[in-house]
């Protein structure tokens, strides 16, 4: 089915270059910059874009993924080949403590254990990499207080957000100066929604995880949601045996917290009509976000992306 | 979500006073564009009970105000962008808030936009905060207004109202010089006018403001002599490759162009536009690119390529306007950092010329500049830069100040003109000239 031919979006060139704009100029002025680096489809595209601002060099930072252990197992593939793919270094940071002390999504409810395992890490890993310009690929269509966040959004010293101090951001004209122990995180993809990351996918032919596409997959329901059993650390009460069924997944994070959806696209264009026709927003399958009111501005405080 | 035909988005801005109604009209847009989805609304509607001044109805303006702090105390403290498209067009819409001592949110909103959507509530008509926002949308370069009466259920859907409120509002338009108003009776809550027609208002023959939003056409840049790249990068892959990176500000670029890098005033020929997918025969405003010259022309960033045959001036010293944005006073004489496209150099206020009265416009003497205030300045840079008047081109005209202790962003300023051409850039210039001559001849 072809719901978009295949020619020149306009809109997408602007978004592209855009973007290219702001990778360069975070990296004119960092002096340890970095890449967060999830393994979703926002990554793969700031991937790309990150390869085309900086070509025919390569861009001038790594790659920083915060590994909580409980990824899919298609996703650690994937990293693998991108890292073979572009060349470029990536770090991979996991909270040795929070490993130690046995936090897991199942033990420990996931509210403490996104705490422990991502933002702690992410605090750790860039407290260790003295990085003070982190590119991150959250969009502001994404969720309420990302709304609101600046394209190159300040962070006071121990990584906090500040909503109610930002500075004025006008143009294009952005302010890369810090103060000691001050950081930016850097939003390329600010303006993009989900169905211009998936369009730009398929203009590009950008590879992604294939955890993207539906597939016949086994899952049990928890709350409502499907989750997919991709290993044996998925505890299953009475002999509870997962099913089969067709799934695909919109946003992926680790596995025990990402909710499949039902569907049958199996490809990047079935996905954009899929998009067009959703009836439900891109977070709605992540468990994280609705565990209380204002419940992703409170994690942005406290330093997680 | 709707899937859209390809035509330039639209950047539009809304403002106006706290409680006009901007999240209710905006959250109206977006749910009637289908752009709330369902996990969205069923929040929304345990929210409205928790938060909502509307009973047990659904409160739009929740879907708008993100922030925990807004919801509890049910104001707009910042801006926020909202992404949504029709059938017919893409639309970036920037939240503005109306509290006054975050007005420099709204300018941030409007610096980017290319329409605002000013609400007014229908039983106050034109107050103070319309004449600031007004002021401000206009002096950061919006030329097309869309004005929205709201609240027209409470004045008994009144033609008479509606007409004196949209005359005050046009007189007020014109002596800030924006070229479009297009004035539209509405009732955000009730959704009249907004994208559906309303039938308490027959008698208003124009378009809705989705129809308005939809249909109106932004004319680009006015007709532009020449290239404009404000140089970004250097990209230095190793010492057989040197690119030229940034985004083009103004005019076209083709392989075999001869351009000129100012200020240094070196020129030579563009023979390659290098992307990542192969080389590319040409570029265009808007793109980001890497440009390779067939000489080894000093260019760093900071500086603009040009076309040869048109040159952007170099200069100095400048008026400007200025709006103030920190709650330090603005210090005449005081070295603040400037940046003006990619360049970045220390610049001083020499003399404020007057700070505009927002709500009336005139002049009035002044000899420091508080937050939120507009000033026309002059300004004297440590170096020269490369620039066009902002009324010419946004890109080469804007400029931040930055405070040189806390960093923070304490200015967004507009050049006007040169006050006099750098003296040692026209030395500069002659000699270039010459070399410039030379190399023709070869
Ligand atoms: N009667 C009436 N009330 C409205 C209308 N539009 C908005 N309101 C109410 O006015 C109040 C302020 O609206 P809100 O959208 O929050 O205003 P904002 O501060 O400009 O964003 C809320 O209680 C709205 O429900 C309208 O057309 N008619």
């Amino acid at each position: 089915m072809s719901v978009l031919p295949r020619c020149r979006l306009p809109h997408l060139d602007d978004l592209e270059s855009e973007a290219i704009e702001i990778l360069r100029e975070a990296a004119t002025n960092a002096r340890a910059p970095v890449m967060l680096y999830s393994i979703g489809k926002d990554s793969s595209v700031m991937v790309h874009l990150a390869r085309k601002a900086f070509f025919p060099a390569k861009p001038p930072f790594p790659l920083l993924h915060i590994d909580t252990t409980w990824k899919f197992r298609e996703m650690y593939a994937h990293r693998e080949r991108t890292a073979a793919e572009t060349g470029m270094q990536i770090i991979v940071h996991r909270n040795e403590q929070g490993i130690l002390a046995g936090v897991t999504p199942f033990t420990h409810g996931s509210a403490y254990y996104t705490d422990v395992m991502k933002t702690e890490a992410l605090r750790q890993a860039l407290d260790a990499g003295g990085f003070d310009v982190v590119f991150g690929g959250a969009r502001r269509d994404e969720e309420k207080s990302r709304a609101k966040e600046r394209i190159f959004s300040l962070r006071t010293r121990g990584h906090r957000w500040n909503p109610k101090q930002q500075r004025p951001e006008l143009w294009a004209l952005y302010n890369t100066h810090l103060a000691p122990g001050e950081s930016l995180r850097v939003f390329p993809l600010s303006n993009w929604t989900e169905l211009d990351v998936w369009q730009y996918i398929l203009r590009d032919a950008i590879p992604v995880v294939p955890l993207y596409f539906a597939k016949e997959r086994p899952v049990v329901e928890r709350n409502g949601t499907l989750i997919m059993v991709d290993d044996d650390r998925m505890p299953l009460p009475g002999g509870e045996r997962p099913q089969n069924r067709m799934v695909r997944f919109r946003t992926l994070g680790c596995y025990p917290l990402s909710g499949a959806i039902e569907s049958d696209a199996t490809t990047v264009e079935a996905i954009i009509a899929a998009t067009i026709a959703a009836r439900s927003t891109e977070r709605a399958g992540r468990l994280i976000d609705s565990d209380q009111p204002g419940s992703m501005e409170k994690k942005k405080h406290e330093g997680y992306f | 979500m709707a899937q859209t035909s390809e035509m330039a988005p639209l950047r539009f801005i809304t403002c106006g006073s706290v409680d006009d109604g901007k999240s209710t009209l905006l959250g109206r847009l977006l749910y009637e564009s289908n752009r709330i989805f369902d996990d969205e609304l069923h929040a929304l509607e345990i929210e409205s009970k928790r938060f909502g001044t509307q009973g047990d109805r659904t409160d739009f303006s929740l879907l708008v105000d993100g922030l925990q702090a807004e919801r509890e105390q049910r104001i707009t403290i910042d801006v926020a962008y909202r992404y949504f498209a029709t059938e017919r067009r893409k639309f970036v819409a920037a939240d503005a808030p109306g509290h006054e001592q975050y007005t420099r949110n709204m300018a941030t909103g409007a610096s980017t936009a290319q329409l605002a959507i000013i609400l007014v509530d229908a039983r106050n008509g034109v107050v103070t905060q319309t004449r600031r926002h007004t002021r401000i949308v206009a002096l950061m370069g919006v030329r097309h207004a869309l004005l929205a009466v709201n609240k027209m259920d409470l004045v008994g859907w009144s033609e008479h109202t509606f007409d004196s409120v949209a005359a005050a509002y046009r007189e007020l338009a014109h002596t800030c010089g924006l070229s479009t108003v297009e004035a539209i009776p509405i009732s955000a809550l009730e959704g009249d006018n907004v994208i559906r027609r309303s039938d308490a208002m027959r008698w208003h023959d124009g378009p809705t403001v989705l129809e308005h939003l939809e249909s109106i056409s932004i004319a680009g840049p006015a007709h532009h002599a020449g290239l404009r790249l404000p140089v970004q990068w250097i990209n230095r892959r190793d010492s057989s490759f040197r690119g030229v990176c940034g985004r083009i500000a103004a005019g076209t670029v083709n392989p075999g162009d001869r351009v000129v890098s100012l200020p240094s005033g070196t020129t030579s020929k563009v023979q390659r536009i290098v992307t990542f997918d192969g080389d590319r025969p040409n570029a265009a405003v808007g793109d980001s690119v890497t440009l390779v010259m067939e000489d080894n022309i000093d260019v760093s960033r900071g500086d603009v390529i040009a076309s040869d045959g048109s040159r952007p001036a170099v200069a100095d010293q400048f008026e400007a306007r200025l709006l103030w944005m920190s709650f330090d006073k603005m210090l005449p004489g005081r070295p603040y950092l400037l940046k003006l496209h990619c360049k970045e150099t220390t610049a001083t206020i020499t003399t404020i010329k007057y700070v505009e009265d927002i709500d009336t416009g005139a002049r009035l003497a002044a000899a420091t500049l508080a937050c939120n205030e507009i000033g026309v300045v002059a300004l004297s840079l440590a170096q020269p830069v490369v620039f066009e008047p902002y009324a010419v081109n946004r890109t080469l005209g804007a400029f931040i100040l930055i405070d040189k202790l806390t960093f923070e962003t304490v200015g967004a300023g507009m050049l006007s003109f040169a006050l006099r051409r750098s003296s040692n850039i026209q030395w500069q210039q002659l000699t270039i000239d010459k070399q410039a001559r030379g190399a023709q001849k070869q």
